[in-house]
């Protein structure tokens, strides 16, 4: 990928650290982590709950303040990548508004905070048909399928056209075959769009079949374990789950897993 | 909707095909289920109006300590006007009220989500007013407002107030944790956050609130009127019972009951047109 050959990375940080204090515990997320992501990479982030791994993803979406260290988010701070509206997010519960139609939710983007100077290349209607929902653009969120939330969900992150797309485990409360197709397709969207992905997820299968890297984490108190790279082919199909280069290194996925 | 798209498309196939007897059945059944749910509160009503009559009837009740039913109509006919004349100026009162009193507790409920130090102090003062029985707030308001429309008024939009507040500042407040992050990616203000997410997620909470107000705005008025008003239902109430009245007495209630269901129906009406996106059977 050419993109991904890019100098600047399109995030950068150094020592970051993060710690919450509550009247009867200390939590340090994350101890230290340093990381670079270049521009157009798909990195998958693995580990057990407690890793740090969603804190991470709001300290990129200037959601979390980290304790300490230095971030960038496109060679500047989260803040102004945020007000630029440069990155997407897309959450775990769809958190569509329930009084807002499959089309209206993804028009929202560009009614607030200035979104409507920040238009996508691609129109609202054109990103429901990118996730295959072109059909249930006047739905209400409560008449669709899981799936079909999380999809709107999608192609809202995407209406302001962001150069960094952040999932936090958004496949994690739906089926397994849901969870493929939506796997395949995110593939798809994210060659389409070239956008650079920080995919959260708890799946070994998940974050192998997607990342071009996936990076581990071990919890308590958050940190690195080790950054995998995935040496598979970029046209991937489900399929690949059977080769045993996939099979190798999701057993080498698992055995880390269990030490973090 | 979703039903009766489905309606619609099982019921054409059933046409085309052979009759379909899974369908039928459902439908007979939903049919059927839907004329319980219409009959059972009427036989409910007709039932409690039978009782009464038949205590009246076997204990032989005198018409200045209880009527019958009978007499009950009867009154409603023949006063109607003046019954009409006097449930005037209450509903103005009830309707004055749940207004006032209503816009003033989503107003302040607004000022207390965005100042949480406004509501630190001052919710305990609404709630310790709220404690004081409306009986005794009414008489202090008649003192300090005259005999006229305003107290009656002012204690309607009192009793309406206290609901609508406290469920106003909770749908306010219970917006979707996610819902709130993904404003914050979006750099949304505080303005929009408040009409794009807040105001929209309070509406289910403010109209429960408000089937609440519709009734209390009615007793608040009435119980205004008892303080001291030469008119209105409240009025009616009094004087029907020192003049040992019982059949004018238990007209002024029907009276007042059905303004209180009116209100209530309205209040239904409007929910079910402004709130459009909920799940059938959610209301």
């Amino acid at each position: 990928m050419a993109a991904v050959m890019n100098a600047t990375p399109a995030i950068s940080c150094r020592d970051i650290g993060m710690r919450f204090f509550t009247e009867r515990r200390d939590v340090t997320a994350i101890k230290s982590l340093d990381l670079d992501v270049a521009q157009g990479e798909f990195l998958t982030l693995l580990g057990p709950s407690g890793c740090g791994k969603s804190t991470f993803l709001r300290v990129v979406a200037d959601l979390l303040e980290p304790s300490r260290g230095r971030i960038e988010v496109l060679s500047t701070s989260p803040m102004a990548a945020r007000k630029n509206r440069d990155i997407g997010f897309v959450f775990q519960d769809a958190a569509l508004l329930p009084w807002r139609t499959a089309l209206q939710n993804v028009e929202l983007p560009l009614q607030v905070g200035g979104g409507a100077s920040r238009k996508g290349r691609r129109s609202p209607k054109e990103l429901l048909e990118l996730v295959g929902l072109k059909d249930k653009a006047n739905a209400w969120p409560h008449e669709l399928s899981g799936g079909q939330r999380q999809r709107v969900s999608i192609a809202r992150a995407l209406a302001s056209d962001p150069k960094i797309l952040l999932m936090d485990e958004p496949f994690g409360a739906l089926d397994e075959i849901t969870r493929d197709r939506l796997n395949e397709e995110i593939r798809r969207v994210w060659k389409e769009t070239g956008v650079t992905i920080l995919f959260v997820t708890h799946s070994i299968h998940e974050a192998a079949f997607l990342g071009q890297r996936v990076l581990m984490l071990a919890a308590n108190p958050g940190r690195l374990r080790e950054i995998v790279p995935v040496d598979m082919p970029e046209d991937r199909t489900l399929d690949i789950r059977e080769t045993p280069e996939f099979v190798r290194l999701t057993a080498h996925l698992r055995r880390v897993l269990e030490t973090c | 909707m979703t039903t009766s798209s489905i309606d619609v498309s099982s019921a054409s196939a059933a046409g085309l095909a052979a009759p379909d007897t899974e369908y039928q059945a459902w439908a007979t059944a939903r049919q059927r289920r839907l004329w319980r749910r219409r009959l059972l509160p009427a036989l409910g009503i007709t039932g409690l109006i039978v009782l009464w009559w038949a205590v009246i009837a076997i204990f032989d009740v005198k018409p200045f300590i209880a009527p019958s039913p009978w007499a009950v109509v009867e009154t409603l006919y023949a006063k109607r006007a003046v019954l009409l004349d006097n449930l005037l100026p209450t509903a103005m009162e009830a309707a004055g009220g749940f207004l006032l009193g209503n816009l003033a507790a989503i107003a302040i409920a607004t000022v207390f989500v965005h100042n949480k130090t406004l509501q630190d102090i001052f919710f305990p003062v609404v709630l310790m007013f709220n404690a004081i029985p409306l009986v005794a707030k009414a008489p202090v308001l008649v003192l300090i407002m005259g005999n006229g429309m305003e107290p009656k008024i002012t204690i309607a939009a009192l009793v309406c107030f206290f609901p609508t507040l406290v469920n106003m500042v909770r749908g306010l407040e219970s917006v979707n944790p996610q819902a709130m992050e993904l404003m914050r990616v979006l750099s949304a203000s505080k303005t929009e956050i408040f009409f794009r997410l807040r105001l929209q997620n309070s509406l289910p909470y403010l109209f429960s609130a408000l089937r609440i107000a519709a009734s209390m705005s009615v007793i608040g008025a009435v119980v205004g009127e008892w303080v001291g008003a030469t008119v209105g239902i409240g009025a009616m109430i009094l004087q029907a019972t020192f003049n040992f009245d019982s059949p004018l007495l238990y007209a002024a209630i029907v009276m007042s009951a059905t303004l209180s269901g009116l209100f209530f129906l309205l209040v239904t009406l409007a929910e079910r047109w402004i709130i459009r996106w909920q799940p059938e059977g959610q209301h």
